[in-house]
């Protein structure tokens, strides 16, 4: 076998996504999944971010906007404009939405601290609060949490466990970064929030990509070639992706691996909890 | 072979819920044979849906069990082919195709090629059939395929070759790939030429009756269809939505096809079955050298 098609362009091809079919798809997917538990309602943590906007926007498509609570949970350090932006698309789908300032719950424990933590553990912090409100509204509102993390956080680990990562459903977990930019402006999501700089706004001045030190369009042509594609590591090295990217990019989606999975339980019967145990989620709905 | 109207039942089977399957299966043949159907057709695994795991034996029914009375009672009114779990007496559990004419099984087909790589893992929990046949109906010479059994292309190449004018695919087709530049699920393209092939080098009819709904945020995207003998689209249901659609399979276009393109008049079943029949044994040799 000779030289294969450049990869950079099959990884192109392959993010470039449908957006009409995609929006479909997704829309079905939280009506169905959510209304086998009886219930038609959901709940969407919205930052004011593109990932959150697309699951609140595919929300209200699938349910109808007055059945969808966007929930806003600012911290007193949060950028006043993802508010803003968040309050934007509220209004432009017309969803009710509540506002949870978490300032006083996360400072209240950082105050029983005997040190100063690190930005790591008190990003940490804001995000396991916020999922405290979330799930409180959850049941408040009667509908389920609706999961806003993209398939390139979940392979890179680059989201709190049990913090947002949290939901019931999830329609945006297999679409790498970039898709969803490509689905937010299928959606009208308004261009403030698809044009800036993605930040998980967990202190001042925050960038995904600074703090990763990649920007999302490569990484996501490295994942989607590594793992939708097979391709082994060397095979995208040969083709001139910088090395130290392809391992970090590698490292990571490794070392994130328990992330991705429930916690796990020591065997100990002939039947163990999804080792042996093994039922679909839909059981009886 | 005789005219057959066909009826196509794109239904969304609850997963594991015996009885509300059944009660959907009752009501689509109430409507088919409203419609004047003479056959229905509904998805691999209809009666039981589909990703079961541990579900299987809870689901699974040996043929004469009494549950699929309702079933075999509607088949007086018209020829029903549905999918389930058949548990043998020795408690295998094998995806089946059933055909039901008057209350009888005409013929049983089980999935010959169980699905265990990606997304799948049916042969943890099924065992796989070993046989690929045409039978015999009021209608002609019929075979039916389940889902993985038409990626092999020489199950489709025995049925008719066995004398099939008509090819059943039963499937639950998870929807899969999104890629820009079509309007088509990749899944949904690749089983639209699967369908187009068979029907025009086999010069049969292809019936391809997939489900829809979810199963474990799961999509399956119905998209049923028919394919004549030269190739053609004579019916497809929408897709992801539940449908009965309806179709008349003749005869004379049949004819007209083998006539034109004589392609199973030629085929030479015998080189098949002595080159198979060579290749298999040095296979073995080899596994075993």
């Amino acid at each position: 076998m000779t030289a294969e098609v450049d990869l950079r362009e099959r990884a192109q091809r392959g993010l470039d996504l449908e957006p009409g079919l995609t929006c479909r798809v997704l829309e079905a997917f939280i009506r169905d999944e959510i209304e086998k538990f009886g219930i038609q309602r959901a709940v969407v943590a919205l930052s004011g971010g593109i990932d959150s906007a697309v699951s609140c926007a595919l929300a209200a498509r699938a349910f109808g906007p007055e059945r969808v609570l966007a929930v806003l949970m600012p911290y007193r350090t949060s950028n006043p404009a993802s508010r803003a932006d968040a309050e934007t698309l509220v209004a432009q789908l017309g969803i009710p939405s509540t506002l949870i300032d978490i300032s006083a719950a996360v400072d209240g424990l950082l105050g029983e601290l005997d040190e100063d933590p690190s930005p790591l553990r008190r990003g940490n912090i804001m995000a396991r609060a916020r999922m405290i409100a979330l799930y409180d509204q959850s049941e408040a509102f009667g509908g389920l949490v609706v999961g806003t993390s993209n398939k390139t956080e979940l392979l890179l680990g680059y989201g709190t466990q049990f913090g947002d990562m949290a939901s019931a459903v999830n329609p945006i977990g297999d679409l790498y970064k970039t898709q969803v930019r490509a689905l937010a402006t299928a959606l009208d999501v308004p261009a403030a929030i698809r044009d800036k700089a993605p930040s998980a706004d967990l202190w001042v001045g925050q960038s995904d990509e600074d703090e990763l030190g990649f920007d999302y369009e490569t990484a996501d042509q490295v994942l989607y070639l590594l793992i939708d594609e097979m391709y082994a590591t060397a095979d995208l090295i040969a083709d001139g992706f910088d090395a130290d990217l392809v391992h970090e990019l590698q490292r990571r989606v490794v070392r994130s691996q328990f992330k991705r999975r429930l916690p796990l339980i020591a065997k100990l019967s002939n039947r163990t909890i999804d080792r042996d145990f093994r039922y679909p989620r839909d059981w009886g709905r | 072979m005789r005219d057959i109207r066909l009826a196509l039942a794109q239904i969304r089977p609850a997963l594991g819920d015996l009885d509300h399957n059944l009660g959907l299966h009752l009501d689509y043949i109430e409507r088919a044979v409203t419609a004047g159907a003479d056959v229905v057709v509904f998805p691999e695994q209809s009666l039981t849906g589909y990703f079961l795991s541990d579900l299987v034996p809870d689901v699974a029914l040996p043929r004469d069990d009494p549950r699929l009375n309702p079933l075999r009672e509607a088949s007086q009114r018209i020829d029903v082919i549905f999918g389930f779990v058949e548990e043998t007496t020795d408690h295998r559990f094998l995806p089946a195709a059933g055909y039901l004419h008057k209350g009888e099984f005409v013929h049983v087909h089980h999935k010959v090629y169980l699905v265990t790589y990606g997304l799948f893992d049916e042969a943890r929990d099924l065992a796989g059939g070993g046989a690929v046949r045409a039978f015999d109906t009021r209608f002609g010479r019929t075979s039916m395929l389940i889902c993985e059994d038409l990626w092999h292309p020489t199950t489709a190449s025995i049925a008719a070759a066995d004398g099939a004018d008509v090819i059943y695919g039963l499937s639950s087709s998870p929807g899969r790939g999104v890629a820009g530049g079509t309007h088509e699920l990749g899944s949904a393209e690749t089983w639209r030429a699967i369908n187009r092939l068979y029907a025009s080098l086999h010069v049969c009819y292809v019936v391809h009756c997939n489900r829809v709904g979810f199963e474990d945020g799961v999509n399956f995207w119905g998209g049923s269809e028919v394919i004549g003998p030269d190739g053609e689209l004579l019916a497809r249901a929408p897709d992801f939505e539940e449908a009965l659609v309806l179709a008349t399979l003749a005869d004379a276009p049949l004819r007209r096809q083998r006539t034109r393109l004589p392609l199973r008049r030629d085929e030479d079943v015998s080189l098949n079955g002595r080159e198979f029949a060579r290749i298999a044994a040095q296979r073995h040799w080899q596994n075993d050298g």
